[in-house]
C-alpha cells in the first residue's frame, strides 16, 4: 500500500493550536500539532476520547465545531491556506475535494430522502456531473463497495438498509466527487465485528483504487493497523509519536504508546472447574420472551455459578440484553423461569421482594444515562444504602465512603461532585459503587466497557475482577468485544437471533472446533497484525465475511 | 406603492455599494469578503428604518401641537424604550458586580432582553408587595372634594392637578393608586393560578409518563377534549356559570376564576411535562430506581422532577403571561376580578372610551393606555424571562 513519495504534500498542518470554549474561558484542545499527508496516503489518528482526534481531523478541512476556534498555526490543502481562504473558496473545496465520513451514518443521512438523491447532491451542486451521470456513477460505486443489489439499493430510504450498508453508502457518497482527501471519523465504531470487517475491506479497497488520501480517526488500534500507512498517536492535544504502521506496531518508542499496546494482555487466571451438582446462583431455564408479538428469545438456558463470570456474547439484536431484562424482571418471560439459588424468582420485578431485588444489580453501558445528572455522587450511592440497609446519618456516610474507597475514588474529593464533573471511567466506577451498595450476590454488566477507552476499560475490568475475588460476586457479562471476554470470563455463552448457539468454559470456546457462527465471530475480530485483513480476505474469500457470511449460516 | 418598490430597489443598490465599499476600505477583511447580499441589505434596511424613526421622533417634539400630537405616543414609546434599555443595562451591570459567583456568571451570559425581563418582574413584584405603602390613596377610595376625570399630567392649565399625576377616573378615584393596587390583584391572582396549573398539570403529566398504559390514554384524551375548546370562550362560559353559583355557595367569584383558568391552563402544562417526562423515564437511572423497588412518589419527585426543572421553569414564565392576559381579558369582559377591586383589565374597559381622543388630546387617552401598557409589559417581562430560562440551562446548573 506504500505510495511512491510525492514531493508536495496534500495536507500540511503546521503547529496548529485549537481552543474550546468552556466555562467562559478558552481552553486548549490541540496544543501545536504538525501533520503532513501525501497524496494517496492513509494516516491513522489514534488516542483516547478527548485527545483531540476529531478536532484535528476537522481542522484539516479548515472547519471547527461551534464553540471551538483555531488560535494559531496554519492548515494548507494543496497549497491553499484554508484558515484565510474565503467562504467561496472553501465552499468549492469542501464536499468536492475534501469529504467527511462521520461515525454514525444513520445520523448523517437525512431520513426523508432516498440514498441516491443524497448521493447526487454534491456532484450536482458542485457542477461536476449531471443528475443522471452521477446516479449511474453512484450505482457503480455501490457495486465497488460490494453493497447487495447495487442497482436498487439507492432507491431505499436510510432506515431501510442496515448499519453496515449505510456506512458503505456514506463512503460512496463521500467518493461521489472523487475527492483528494477523505476524513473517516470512527466509521466502524458503532458496528458489530462481522459487519465492521466488511466496511473496513470496502473502504480500504476504494481508497486504494482511486488513490485518495485519507485521515482515519479511531481509538481501535487493531483497526487502524489494517487501514493506515502511517499512524499518529495523540494524547491530550499533543502528538506522542508518528511512525509507519509496521514500525509503530513492532517498535513503539514512547511509554504511552507501549502502554496502549499492552492493554490487551490483561487476562485472569482460570478458576477451578465448578463441582458437579453444585446449585447455580442464577439459572436461566428454557426462557422464551417477546416484545409484543415479536419473539426475541427462543429457549434460552444457561447457569451462572457463585463467584464466576459468564460472558454472553453476540451481535446487536442477538438477545443478550433481552436475557438480562428477563433476569431482572423488566421483561417477564413468556415461558421458562429464572431460578435464584435454586428457588424460582417471580417473573415481574414488581412482584419481587426487596431482598430479591437487592441480590441482583445492574451496571449499565452508558454511564451518562445511568446516573441521575441532578444528584451528587454521594446521593447516588447513599440511596441504595439507605433503601436496602436502612442506614442513616453518620453510618450511611461511612458506608458510602467505604464504597468510594472500594472503587478507588477519594471520598473527600468526589462525594459532592455531580456526574457531569466526572470522566467516563469515573462515572462507570460510580455505577459499580451504586450496584455494590446494595450488597448483591449477582451483578449484570451490560457492555460496561464498550463506551470507554482501552486503558480506562482495562482499569474497570481489573476493578471488577478484584471486587469479584474480594466479595465473591457472580457476574453476567454482556459484551460484543471478544478481547473483554478473553480478559475476564470464566464461561462463555454465544447467542445469535435469540438462540444460544454455543456455551462452555472459556478455554474450550477459544479453541477449535467451533460452531460455524462462533468461528465467524472469532475470525472477524481485528488483530494487531497489519496483514491480518489481507490474509483473512485471501483465506476466506471476499464473499465469506461479514453480513454475507452470517446470512449463509 | 411605486415609491415603495423604488425605495426597496434603491436599498438594494445602496446595499451592494455598501458591501463593496466595505471590502475596499478594509482590504477584503473576512467579514466583508464573506458577507452575503442579504446581510448587507438587512443593514441598509435597518438604517433606513432607524432614520425614519428619528424623523418621526423629532416630529413628536415639534412645537406645533397639531404635528406633535400625531406622534405623541411614538415619542413616548421611543423615550420609554431608551429609558428601559438603559435601566436594563444598568441592572445587568449591577448583577454582574454584586452577588454570589453563580449569579454573577448568570448575569454575564445574559442578553439585555433577559435582564429587562427580570428587572420588570422585580419591579412588578416590588409594587405588588408594597402596594399599600406606595399608593397615595386606597384602591376603592372616592376622594372627597376632587372632581372626576382630572386630566393626567398634573398641568393645571390643561385641567390637571399636581396631587393626582395620572388624574382621576370617572367617579373620582386616583388612577395611580388603582394602577399600583392593580399590580397586586392581577399579578397575585395570576401567580396563584399558574402555580395551581403547574401542580396539577405537572404531577398528572409525570404520572402519565411514568405509568403509561390506560391511565396515560385516559388523561391524554381528557386533555385533548379540553384543549379542543377555545380556551377564552370556555373560560367565559364557565365563569358565567360560576357567577350564578358563587353567591349561592358564598364563595368569592375570584376563587372560581382561579380554579377555572388553572384547570384550562394545566392541560398545556400536562402536555409539556408528559413529553419531558417521557424522555426522562427511558433513562437507565430510572430503570435502576425501578429495579431497586422505589415507589412512584420517589420516582416522580426525586428522579424525574429535578431533571425537568429547566423546561418547566421556562414554561412557567410563558404560562404566567398567558394566565395574566386571560385574567385581564376576563376582567375586561366583566366576569373576572370584580369591582371595587382595582384591576388593569377593568380599568382598560372603564376608561377605554378616551382612546378616541388620542389624536387631538393625547393626555386624555393616556389612562386606559397606561393600564393596557402595564399588561403588555407584564406579558413581555414574563416572556423574556421564559426565553432566558430556556437558553442557558447549563449556566443555571452551576447554581444548583
Amino acid at each position: 500500500m506504500t505510495q511512491a513519495p510525492d514531493t508536495t504534500p496534500l495536507v500540511k498542518i503546521r503547529d496548529i493550536r485549537i481552543d474550546g470554549r468552556s466555562d467562559e474561558t478558552w481552553l486548549p484542545i490541540i496544543k501545536g500539532v504538525n501533520l503532513t499527508l501525501q497524496r494517496g496516503q492513509v494516516l491513522g489518528l489514534i488516542g483516547e476520547s478527548g485527545a483531540g482526534k476529531s478536532t484535528l481531523g476537522l481542522a484539516a478541512m479548515g472547519y471547527t465545531r461551534d464553540g471551538v476556534r483555531i488560535s494559531g498555526g496554519s492548515v494548507e490543502f494543496d497549497g491553499i491556506d484554508l484558515l484565510t481562504a474565503s467562504a467561496a473558496v472553501k465552499r468549492d473545496l469542501l464536499g468536492k475535494r475534501i469529504a467527511y465520513v462521520a461515525q454514525s451514518a444513520a445520523a448523517s443521512f437525512n431520513p426523508a430522502h432516498r440514498l441516491i438523491d443524497q448521493h447526487v447532491e454534491a456532484p450536482v451542486q458542485h457542477g461536476i456531473a449531471g443528475r443522471k451521470d452521477s446516479a449511474e456513477d453512484g450505482i457503480a460505486l455501490y457495486r465497488k463497495l460490494r453493497l447487495p443489489n447495487p442497482e436498487e439499493i439507492g432507491f431505499r430510504y436510510p432506515h431501510q438498509v442496515s448499519g453496515g450498508q449505510l456506512q458503505r453508502a456514506m463512503t460512496a457518497m463521500a467518493m461521489s466527487c472523487r475527492p483528494d482527501l477523505i476524513i473517516f471519523d470512527e466509521p466502524t465504531t458503532a458496528l458489530d465485528v462481522t459487519t465492521q470487517i466488511e466496511v473496513l475491506s470496502a473502504i480500504r479497497d476504494i481508497v486504494a483504487q482511486y488513490n485518495t488520501a485519507a485521515i482515519y480517526i479511531t481509538h481501535d488500534l487493531a483497526v487502524v493497523a489494517q487501514m493506515a500507512d502511517r499512524i499518529k498517536v495523540l494524547l491530550r492535544g499533543e502528538e506522542i509519536e508518528t511512525a509507519d504502521t509496521r514500525t509503530m506496531l513492532t517498535a513503539p518508542v514512547q511509554d504511552y504508546t507501549k502502554s496502549l499496546w499492552a492493554v490487551r494482555s490483561f487476562e485472569r487466571p482460570a478458576k477451578p472447574a465448578v463441582q458437579t451438582g453444585a446449585v447455580p446462583l442464577v439459572s436461566v431455564r428454557n426462557v422464551d420472551a417477546a416484545y409484543g408479538k415479536e419473539k426475541v428469545l427462543h429457549d434460552v438456558s444457561f447457569d451462572i455459578h457463585a463467584g464466576r463470570t459468564v460472558a454472553v456474547v453476540g451481535e446487536s439484536g442477538s438477545g443478550k440484553s433481552t436475557t438480562a431484562r428477563c433476569i431482572t424482571g423488566l421483561l417477564p418471560p413468556m415461558a421458562g423461569q429464572i431460578l435464584f439459588d435454586g428457588a424460582p424468582l417471580p417473573p415481574d420485578y414488581r412482584k419481587r421482594s426487596k431482598d430479591q431485588l437487592r441480590q441482583i444489580q445492574m451496571i449499565y453501558q452508558m454511564a451518562d444515562t445511568a446516573l441521575n445528572p441532578r444528584m451528587s455522587v454521594g446521593q447516588i450511592i447513599a440511596r441504595p444504602v439507605q433503601f436496602y440497609l436502612g442506614l442513616t446519618g453518620k453510618a450511611k456516610r461511612q458506608r458510602v465512603d467505604a464504597l468510594l474507597n472500594q472503587i478507588e475514588l477519594d471520598p473527600a474529593e468526589y462525594y459532592n461532585r455531580l456526574p457531569s464533573e466526572l470522566s467516563g471511567g469515573q462515572k462507570q466506577r460510580i455505577g459499580i459503587a451504586r450496584a455494590l451498595a446494595a450488597e448483591p450476590r449477582f451483578i449484570i454488566c451490560d457492555e460496561v466497557t464498550s463506551a470507554l477507552d482501552q486503558l480506562v476499560a482495562e482499569g474497570i475490568l481489573r476493578l471488577l475482577a478484584r471486587l469479584q475475588d474480594e466479595l465473591s460476586l457472580s457476574y453476567m457479562f454482556i459484551t460484543h468485544d471478544l478481547a473483554t471476554v478473553r480478559a475476564i470470563a470464566d464461561e462463555v455463552v454465544v447467542m445469535k437471533d435469540g438462540y444460544v448457539v454455543e456455551q462452555g468454559p472459556k478455554a474450550e470456546m477459544f479453541s477449535p472446533p467451533h460452531h460455524a457462527y462462533t468461528d465467524l465471530l472469532l475470525s472477524s475480530v481485528p488483530e494487531m497484525d497489519p496483514d491480518w485483513l489481507t490474509n483473512l480476505l485471501v483465506e476466506r474469500g471476499v464473499d465469506n465475511i461479514g453480513d454475507a457470511a452470517v446470512n449463509e449460516l | 406603492m411605486i415609491w415603495f418598490a423604488a425605495a426597496l430597489l434603491g436599498f438594494a443598490a445602496i446595499a451592494w455599494g455598501f458591501r463593496f465599499a466595505g471590502q475596499v476600505a478594509t482590504g477584503r477583511a473576512p467579514y466583508f469578503r464573506d458577507m452575503t447580499f442579504g446581510v448587507a441589505y438587512g443593514y441598509i434596511f435597518a438604517v433606513a428604518a432607524l432614520v425614519w424613526l428619528v424623523w418621526a421622533y423629532l416630529q413628536g417634539r415639534s412645537p406645533d401641537p397639531a404635528v406633535a400630537n400625531k406622534f405623541f405616543f411614538l415619542r413616548i414609546a421611543v423615550e420609554g424604550f431608551i429609558v428601559f434599555a438603559i435601566g436594563a443595562w444598568l441592572f445587568r451591570l449591577l448583577g454582574r458586580n454584586v452577588g454570589t459567583k453563580g449569579t454573577k456568571r448568570l448575569f454575564r451570559s445574559m442578553p439585555l432582553t433577559a435582564s429587562f425581563g427580570i428587572m420588570m418582574i422585580l419591579i412588578y413584584v416590588f409594587v405588588a408587595v408594597f402596594a399599600s405603602f406606595l399608593a397615595p390613596y386606597g384602591q376603592a377610595e372616592i376622594i372627597r372634594g376632587v372632581p372626576a376625570n382630572i386630566m393626567p399630567g398634573g398641568d393645571i392649565a390643561l385641567g390637571g392637578n399636581p396631587d393626582f399625576p395620572l388624574g382621576t377616573d370617572q367617579i373620582g378615584r386616583d388612577i395611580l393608586s388603582r394602577l399600583i393596587y392593580g399590580a397586586q390583584n392581577t399579578v397575585g391572582i395570576a401567580f396563584a393560578t399558574t402555580v395551581i396549573a403547574f401542580a396539577l398539570g405537572g404531577s398528572m403529566g409525570f404520572l402519565a409518563a411514568t405509568l403509561g398504559g390506560w391511565l396515560d390514554q385516559l388523561l391524554s384524551r381528557i386533555v385533548d377534549v379540553l384543549m379542543a375548546i377555545p380556551s377564552l370562550i370556555f373560560a367565559l362560559l364557565l365563569m358565567t356559570i360560576a357567577s350564578v353559583w358563587a353567591p349561592r355557595l358564598g364563595i368569592p367569584q375570584t376563587y372560581f376564576m382561579i380554579l377555572i383558568i388553572a384547570v384550562i391552563d394545566s392541560t398545556r402544562v400536562y402536555r409539556l411535562s408528559r413529553a419531558v417526562g417521557q424522555s426522562i423515564v427511558v433513562m437507565d437511572y430510572i430503570e435502576a430506581a425501578k429495579l431497586r423497588g422505589e415507589g412512584m412518589g420517589y420516582l416522580m419527585f426525586k428522579e424525574i422532577l429535578p431533571n425537568a426543572t429547566a423546561p418547566l421553569l421556562a414554561e412557567f414564565g410563558l404560562r404566567f403571561c398567558f394566565v395574566f392576559l386571560t385574567i385581564a381579558s376576563l376582567s375586561f369582559l366583566g366576569v373576572g376580578i370584580q369591582p371595587p377591586l382595582a384591576d388593569w383589565g377593568t380599568m382598560v374597559r372603564d376608561l377605554g372610551g378616551f382612546v378616541n381622543f388620542a389624536q387631538f388630546a393625547p393626555m386624555v387617552a393616556t389612562p386606559p393606555l397606561l393600564a393596557a401598557g402595564a399588561i403588555a409589559l407584564a406579558g413581555r417581562g414574563g416572556q423574556f424571562r421564559g426565553g432566558l430560562d430556556a437558553a442557558p440551562v447549563f449556566g443555571v446548573e452551576g447554581l444548583t
